[in-house]
């Protein structure tokens, strides 16, 4: 698929967050809008997968650790055809399949494991890694992280084990917004100098702007070519990308719109593409 | 009724590590995790004999139950065994959300249980992770009376579940008295003496404390039933119901806060059921210490001597 071609499945994709999150009445929208390229990239173009078998054994498997961002997951699965795309009306919503965070309990097709509790999807991806390495199996393990997130101990327990390793299957992607809830990372908790961690705990690290699909097709092509190292894609995000009006504000990190503001909000991203 | 004798004391962890060893050699799938302290949990053995399955993370326990998680998810049987406390209270989100929310199939053994630990004090003394873990969905608990049973209980909790598994034992060579051959049967208690003027339901190592004591109480012409309780979640309710209403009087012996524990777990279901007089041992809402595990033993309440007081007390209250 061609960059164009991704951007507007990515679109798309970002139409179908905003209305799910306006029915739900709560939600994480900009984390959510700022992850549909790395999404679009991954499942459209990078992924080994089967969206009617969802549980073929080679396929690569997704591990998103920040949970909170489930809309742009499930948006994603509903798009590759895991599950009807009139289900996300449901998110978050009594009986749904589209738990708050995603859930193993619900059986959504194309959801691997319950995640929410931050910092505990590298220490999933990487016991996932081992039991491919044991089995001899070639099939990729990618996990989704926040930069928020990095603030938990148990991320860099998890770092320590996949250098030691040598899990070069694995593959982190940090979504790196500068947000957290209570602010720009830099103040609430400073996480640089990060490409220098990363590399101290032996990882291979990859930079690219996660809003650009040319980027972000060069990130992994680089990230799954390794031949030692566990990888890590650091991919630069723009909170709320794709609505002008909220790009880049951190209040948008917990909070869904009002259906008026859906409505202003879809307009804006179709408004983008003329 | 099998009267016990000990065939010698053991460590329980010998048995854990025995179990391990052999539901591996059965099965290929079991891979063990190591937290820096293999050979004090018993897991040496299987290191030394399955390599190829054992993988060491470091002092890392919360790493460990998500490592745990994703290999389980991979159809793998992780065990993973560290001391009680870093094994259920370090590692508590981890254990509920990764494992038990997943409902994935893993045993996570936690050794060092209660005060008998000894020397090392109370930051090592798990004495809380029953209460905190058993509030968990999904989960299971084992606390089997000796190393035989340790051995049993392992091999069932990787061989009969599909769930997780939290198999707790002490450290101390304690006396080992169960068969090779009873069959352990998870969610089952185990009638190991008759009576009908008390019940003492107890559990680990004080099942063998609790025997002596009905011992000794037989001398006196009381009759002790005897309720080895190996699995704390799923409980036998109906064995507890039964006690309570043949009996007319339970004592729950355990080493662990009775808060939240043995204690809890029972009177839980007796003043639901058949509301009786009842009695606890165990630790009183308070920190261990050091000192030789007898000394402990004999200075938190906990021996055969103080069960048979207790028990003689208890029947007072129930003719009352
Ligand atoms: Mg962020």
């Amino acid at each position: 698929m061609t960059p164009s071609q991704l951007r507007i499945i990515a679109d798309n994709i970002r139409i179908d967050i905003i209305k799910s999150l306006a029915a739900a009445g709560s939600g994480h929208l900009g984390g959510s809008l700022g992850l549909a390229d790395v999404f679009t990239q991954l499942y459209f173009q990078t992924l080994k997968h089967r969206p009617a078998e969802p549980n073929w054994s080679d396929r690569d498997r997704v591990i998103l650790s920040i949970g909170h961002v489930a809309p742009v997951l499930y948006a994603t699965l509903a798009h590759s055809l895991y599950f009807p795309i009139e289900e996300l009306l449901t998110l978050r919503k009594l009986n749904s399949r589209l738990q708050g965070h995603p859930s193993r309990e619900t059986a959504l097709p194309g959801v691997e494991v319950s995640s929410g509790s931050l910092g505990q999807g590298l220490s999933v991806a990487v016991g996932m890694t081992l039991a491919a390495q044991i089995d001899k199996m070639d099939y990729r393990i990618f996990c989704i992280m926040g930069d928020g997130e990095l603030q938990e101990g148990s991320c860099w327990e998890a770092a320590m084990s996949a250098s030691h390793y040598n899990m070069k299957q694995l593959i982190a992607i940090v979504d790196r917004n500068y947000c957290q809830i209570d602010g720009n990372t830099n103040d609430v908790m400073e996480l640089e100098p990060l490409i220098d961690k990363w590399k101290a705990f032996g990882w291979n690290v990859i930079q690219c702007n996660g809003n650009d699909f040319d980027e972000l097709g060069m990130a992994f092509t680089k990230a799954i070519s390794s031949i030692k190292k566990p990888n890590v894609i650091i991919a630069n995000t723009i909170m709320g990308k794709g609505v002008k009006s909220i790009e880049g504000n951190y209040h948008w990190h917990g909070k869904a719109p009002t259906l008026l503001e859906a409505d202003n909000f879809i307009r804006q991203i179709l408004s983008s593409q003329l | 009724m099998t009267h016990y004798i000990n065939k010698g004391n053991k460590a329980p962890k010998t048995g854990f590590g025995e179990g391990v060893l052999e539901a591996g050699w059965r099965n290929d799938n079991v891979i063990v995790l190591g937290a820096d302290i293999t050979t004090s949990v018993g897991l040496n053995l299987f290191k030394e004999t399955y390599p190829q399955r054992f993988f060491s993370f470091g002092i890392a326990e919360q790493n460990c139950i998500g490592v745990a998680a994703g290999l389980a998810l991979s159809d793998k049987i992780p065990v993973f065994s560290t001391y009680g406390v870093f094994a259920a209270l370090r590692t508590t989100d981890q254990i509920r959300v990764s494992l038990c929310y997943n409902n994935l199939h893993s045993v996570i053994g936690g050794a060092h249980a209660g005060v008998s630990v000894g020397p090392d004090g109370a930051t090592h003394q798990a004495l809380e992770d029953i209460a905190v873990l058993r509030s968990l969905p999904n989960i299971t608990i084992l606390s089997p009376c000796d190393a035989t049973q340790t051995k049993f209980a392992v091999i069932a909790a990787i061989e009969q579940l599909n769930s997780p598994v939290y198999i707790r034992f002490g450290r101390e060579a304690v006396p080992d008295f169960t068969l090779e051959t009873t069959k352990f049967d998870i969610g089952k208690a185990q009638e190991l003496h008759s009576g009908n003027d008390l019940c003492i339901v107890a559990t680990g190592n004080m099942v063998w404390e609790a025997l002596q004591s009905a011992h000794q109480l037989k001398e006196n012409g009381i009759n002790a039933r005897v309720l080895n309780i190996h699995t704390l979640k799923p409980l036998d309710e109906k064995a507890i119901i039964k006690a309570a209403v043949q009996t007319g009087a339970i004592l729950t012996v355990e080493e662990h806060q009775v808060f939240g524990g043995l204690g809890s777990i029972i009177a839980e279901i007796v003043v639901q059921h058949h509301p009786v007089p009842m009695e606890f041992i165990g630790v009183m809402d308070c920190f261990g210490e050091s000192g030789q595990p007898s000394e402990l033993m004999q200075k938190y309440g906990l021996t055969s001597k103080h069960i048979e007081e207790k028990a003689i007390h208890l029947l007072k209250r129930k003719l009352t």
